[in-house]
């Protein structure tokens, strides 16, 4: 079968983030961007899948500006077969997102489609199910395991107190936990050759779809400081401290 | 307004996640209806109608609802969400699953992880790991919210809303339940605790684990643990506190040998008061501890347990 594998250009995990002077929003400018790392795991186990003979073909894709095709571009070196790149510069949001995922859902016909449980800059987990909804396939969210049984796709989902398991026919949409697989690294030669790997550009035009939300940023902050704190010497003086002078115990 | 909001439950029985969103319902205002959604749901219905500020109870209990799937789930709050201009479900595992597919059913956005109610339709929500939060407004004439529920005090009990029957069935032929592993343990649920001690790689080994047991048990305590922790196999995951694992608020937190990294922070920064023990006193989880204490975790946690 055919996976569809999403992924996302976002600021480097490893990035400390500053909010504008002006409250408008994160400043993106002079950041490193990468992809986001629940993504690397959704393109890893869509290539362990074809290494098991599951899926035939990987197709990436991805919404957003021009630079996200160094992004697409990853993708192909770890495994992808070619890529889609629907290029915008609008803040696009997850259910501007999800509708252009299902029309190339509907022209593509994949077999699975798999995408990361969430992006790490806006942190919405909500593409995949949406995706599901618009597309009326069944959904396997958070997983952390993913075994494709005939016309079935067993997913172990990673759920508060454990772990779950679900059957969903296929087509099926699956969003990846952490701990799914160990994303691999591009090796040298394979970053070349993806440079020769077809990539279609398209705009959210070519399918209809209007990316302008109802939802509105009107303001972006940093979070509450916190009061430095103090260095204690001993157990003794912690738990004088935590008992009288923060009174927690 | 009238809002909805899809009750949480744990093994069947009211969660304690319920009464948080609950208080998020009566910040925004307007009539509260909860929705109980499973397969022998009564007690958990009754529990929730004793809930401070709820109108009334819808209680839909069938075969097709257990295990809180969310395909028939969500297909159940289209066929209600027109009663309502709200529908809340907190930040769970089940309303990440759920609310978006309902949301995406009905063409509008979904704001996740709420943390405080501005007005009916302006929000703030954290982005980057907590370290931004944005305020947001919704035009959409339906809200679908997820609460992050340290974000509000739960409501107390003293309510006597009624309890109403919801007879909409759904089919689900796209998805079933095959098996559940859920971790045993008789200590508080680490969302809800008033005090959480958590070990990182620092721990060692997953043996060592044990080390905290003591401590918890004095301080009534959960116990929690970084990615790190759960990588190396120490610890099962749903211990993880942080952005990928669980939003911890307690009034104490106690960080054993862990760095302190984005990810994690993100997880336990809003905890009233937080400690850190660690041998590496540049470890970047002491900017955050109000209270730090440098050296070998292996000589301060046992003299921290006989001295409690």
């Amino acid at each position: 079968m055919k996976v569809l594998v999403a992924v996302k250009r976002v600021i480097d995990y490893n990035v400390k983030i500053r909010v504008k002077a002006d409250h408008s929003d994160v400043d993106l400018t002079n950041v490193k961007m990468a992809m986001n790392p629940f993504c690397e795991i959704a393109v890893e186990e869509a290539v362990r899948l074809k290494e098991k003979g599951v899926a035939t073909e990987i197709v990436a894709v991805t919404v957003g500006p021009k630079a996200a095709q160094e992004q697409l571009r990853t993708a192909l070196a770890l495994g992808a077969d070619r890529a889609i790149h629907i290029e915008t510069d609008e803040r696009a949001e997850s259910l501007a997102v999800a509708k252009l995922l299902a029309k190339v859902v509907d022209e593509e016909q994949p077999g699975m489609v798999i995408l990361g449980k969430q992006a790490i800059d806006t942190d919405n987990n909500q593409t995949g199910q949406m995706l599901a909804a618009l597309t009326n396939l069944p959904q396997g969210t958070f997983a952390s395991e993913v075994v494709v049984d005939g016309d079935k796709v067993h997913v172990t989902r990673e759920i508060d107190g454990g772990l779950q398991t679900v059957a969903l026919t296929l087509p099926a949409i699956v969003t990846t936990d952490l701990r799914l697989n160990e994303p691999r690294y591009a090796k040298l030669p394979d970053i070349m050759k993806a440079k020769k790997k077809p990539m279609d550009v398209k705009t959210p035009a070519d399918y209809g779809v209007e990316v302008a939300s109802k939802v509105s940023l009107l303001k972006v902050e940093s979070p509450a400081e916190r009061k430095g704190g103090v260095k204690v010497a001993s157990v003794d003086e912690l738990i004088d401290k935590l008992k009288n002078e923060a009174k927690v115990l | 307004m009238s809002i909805l909001v899809l009750a949480d439950l744990h093994d069947g029985q009211l969660a304690g996640a319920t009464a948080h969103v609950v208080a998020a319902a009566k910040a925004i205002g307007g009539d509260i209806d909860v929705l109980v959604a499973g397969e022998g749901v009564q007690a958990a219905a009754e529990a929730a109608a004793k809930l401070d500020g709820v109108t009334k109870v819808r209680v839909a209990d069938n075969a097709v609802y257990a295990h809180q799937l969310a395909e028939p789930l969500s297909a159940l709050l289209v066929e209600l969400a027109d009663d309502y201009t709200h529908v809340l479900a907190s930040a769970s595992t089940t309303g990440k699953n759920v609310l978006p597919r309902l949301a995406a059913l009905k063409d509008v956005s979904q704001l996740s992880d709420v943390l405080a109610v501005d007005s009916a339709d302006t929000f703030k929500r954290p982005i980057y790991a907590g370290n931004a939060v944005a305020t947001v407004k919704s035009d959409d004439a339906l809200k679908v919210i997820t609460v992050r529920t340290t974000g509000f005090d739960a409501v107390g009990e003293g309510g006597s809303a009624p309890v109403e029957a919801v007879d909409v069935v759904v089919e689900n032929s796209q998805s079933s339940f095959v098996k559940e592993e859920l971790a045993q343990s008789d200590r508080p649920e680490l969302g809800g605790a008033k005090v959480v001690i958590s070990g990182g790689r620092g721990m060692g080994n997953g043996e060592n684990f044990k080390l905290l047991d003591g401590i918890a048990d004095k301080l009534g305590a959960a116990i929690g643990a970084s990615r790190a922790a759960v990588d190396a196999g120490f610890v099962p995951n749903d211990m993880q506190v942080g952005q990928t694992g669980k939003i911890v608020a307690p009034e104490l937190y106690i960080a054993v040998g862990i760095s302190g990294a984005i990810q994690h922070l993100a997880g336990m920064k809003d905890s009233k008061v937080i400690v850190a023990i660690n041998k590496d006193d540049e470890a970047p989880i002491f900017q955050v501890a109000d209270y730090g204490l440098v050296g070998d975790l292996f000589e301060i946690l046992p003299e921290l347990e006989s001295k409690l």
